[in-house]
């Protein structure tokens, strides 16, 4: 009898390992056939091809291509002293030809002959000169002073309009508001936090009394963009964390994973997107009465507050915004809508997500049709994803002259360029 | 055909046997009060600390603070009560890394949980310092009431 038993479980073991092994070898199998080596490591569609064009340059952040192939790429911190690189583009090399600026942060943009670049307080402009060089990088002007840092999403983003304005994210120095707001009259710090910020361009040492809150009840946006298609700010906001550990009765473990969406949302003028009393939940596609303020996971918020445009995962923390007008990529990208996701952490215990670019197709505008994954791999093996210790983390995206898309990692300071190459 | 059937459920019987003698085994009554206090840690670490400081203690970059072999988490236990009694809310450098998400308070724990809970990580993520009491717990707080 106990000769028997063992039989059968030396057969189960047998077959157990087998059934391992032959999965392991499908899944290889299926690896080799996504041309990784050629690909930088990423996986893209059809007829896309990537590059390292640099790599381990310190916290790469948000950066911009100039028509001469050049790139400018902010660091989050300083390295030997200087908080943005300049590399020349030839075909899949990036060479680091000089640095400059004492100061490291996030936004980082080209517009009318001027490089602007902020810090968490700052936001300064150097002029450029036929060649899109810098002129002069030792005496930027000061266009914005004095903006609150309070180490919470303190990096300021920003982009430009047609018309003469800067506009700076000025993220809320909080998850929820719930230790400035006890009881719950209102978040005292929406006056001067949690929304976008409209500056003047070309006018030296703004501040807040100088701008307009252009937008308000944005908990933190790190991913803008003007799109020149309707003439609009549109923004990507990181939604709000831990749903499930300060309402564990309201919310699952999972809910609190997948909740609430990161948002894409169209701004006009004195537009409230709702932080930190709305959220807003992809999964029933409604915006959502947060929990601090009498919300359940049921109500509705008040109609008064803005609907995104678009709604991702929670938690996939979105960095990056282009919108893409280049004539390289095939015809369905044109005016669509990149977005490079960081990857999450507030998805614990549940496997983290994101660590990818996505991308969101636009008619005349606005989205239009469900998002996609456009480039992933940045993150290494599932495992390392799962756990949340990415090795490639994607940040600041920008495009070519040549309708390249670049895409910056802040971990390991990689710079991708994906290329599109029907053969 | 049946009697492979047969066999498969015999051998996985056999093996769910093993896992609960085992399950049992672990649970015995006499294991000692340090580890009926991992275990009651391990509690309060799932559902309160690992969804910032993660399961396995790694932390966020830049954001939240890595508890394994860090100075903190081996330090001063004073120090380490307070946190978790009053939140932190300032930048913290570890191993030339900066961290700046804000903790909030924990005092709604009773000191057994905070004792528990620390005791945990001090022993967890490859760490290896003292336990915690909770009468060390309740000596901190009651001073920082005053």
């Amino acid at each position: 009898m106990i000769n028997r038993k063992l039989f059968f479980a030396f057969c189960l073991s047998l077959i157990l390992t087998g059934g391992l092994l032959s999965f392991k070898l499908i899944k290889n199998d299926n690896r080799s056939r996504s041309h990784e080596a050629a690909d930088a490591g990423l996986t893209l569609p059809e007829g896309f091809q990537a590059a390292v064009v640099a790599d381990n340059l310190g916290s790469a952040r948000h950066l911009v291509v100039t028509p001469q192939g050049d790139i400018y790429v902010h660091l989050a911190g300083t390295k030997n002293g200087k908080g943005i690189l300049v590399l020349h583009v030839d075909g899949d090399k990036a060479t680091l030809k000089s640095s400059f600026a004492n100061f490291g942060g996030t936004g980082i943009a080209i517009k009318n002959g001027y490089l602007y670049a902020s810090n968490s307080r700052e936001v300064y402009r150097y002029k450029l000169d036929d060649n899109d060089q810098v002129i002069n990088p030792d005496k930027p002007e000061r266009i914005v002073t004095g903006l609150l840092d309070r180490r919470t999403h303190a990096p300021k983003a920003i982009t430009l309009d047609n018309d003469g304005n800067l506009y700076v994210n000025i993220g809320a120095y909080s998850n929820i508001c719930s230790e400035y707001d006890p009881n719950k009259t209102g978040c005292p710090i929406l006056d001067s936090a949690g929304g976008i910020w409209q500056f003047k361009a070309d006018k030296p040492d703004q501040t807040y009394g100088d701008g307009i809150r252009y937008a308000t009840g944005l908990r933190n946006v790190v991913g803008l963009a003007w799109n020149q298609q309707d003439n609009q700010l549109f923004v990507m906001q990181h939604g709000r964390d831990e749903l499930h550990n300060l309402f564990p009765k309201l919310y699952t473990v999972h809910q609190s994973a997948e909740l609430p969406a990161e948002c894409m949302f169209a701004l006009k003028a004195g537009d409230n997107a709702g932080y930190p009393y709305v959220y807003y939940d992809w999964i029933q596609q409604k915006n959502m009465l947060g929990p601090e303020y009498g919300g359940d996971g049921k109500k509705p918020a008040d109609s008064k507050y803005i609907n995104p445009v678009a709604a991702f995962p929670g938690h996939y923390a979105p960095d990056g915004l282009l919108f893409y007008t280049g004539n390289q990529f095939p015809e369905k990208y044109k005016n669509g809508a990149f977005i490079a996701f960081h990857g999450s952490w507030n998805r614990a215990p549940e496997p983290q997500a994101g660590y990818c670019v996505v991308f969101q197709p636009f008619k005349d505008g606005k989205p239009d049709g469900k998002w996609e994954v456009f480039a992933d791999g940045f993150a290494g093996t599932e495992e390392q994803k799962a756990s949340g210790h990415a090795v490639h983390r994607p940040c600041g995206l920008a495009q070519g002259p040549d309708g390249s898309l670049y895409v910056t990692d802040d971990n390991k300071g990689t710079i991708y360029k994906i290329t599109y190459n029907k053969q | 055909m049946n009697i492979k059937i047969t066999g498969l459920l015999l051998a996985s019987f056999i093996l769910m046997l093993n896992a609960v003698n085992a399950q049992t085994k672990k649970q015995a009554p006499g294991q000692t009060a340090l580890a009926a206090s991992m275990a009651r840690g391990k509690i309060v670490y799932t559902s309160v600390c690992l969804a910032c400081h993660m399961a396995d203690g790694g932390g966020v970059p830049n954001m939240n603070p890595p508890l394994a072999n860090t100075g903190y988490a081996l330090g001063n236990k004073a120090a380490l009560i307070k946190i978790v009694l009053h939140g932190f809310n300032e930048d913290v450098a570890i191993n030339g890394k900066t961290y700046s998400n804000t903790m909030t308070a924990h005092d709604d724990l009773n000191d057994r949980q905070i004792a528990d809970v620390l005791t945990y990580v001090r022993r967890s993520f490859g760490n290896r310092a003292s336990a915690f009491k909770a009468a060390e717990v309740s000596e901190v707080r009651a001073a920082s009431k005053k």
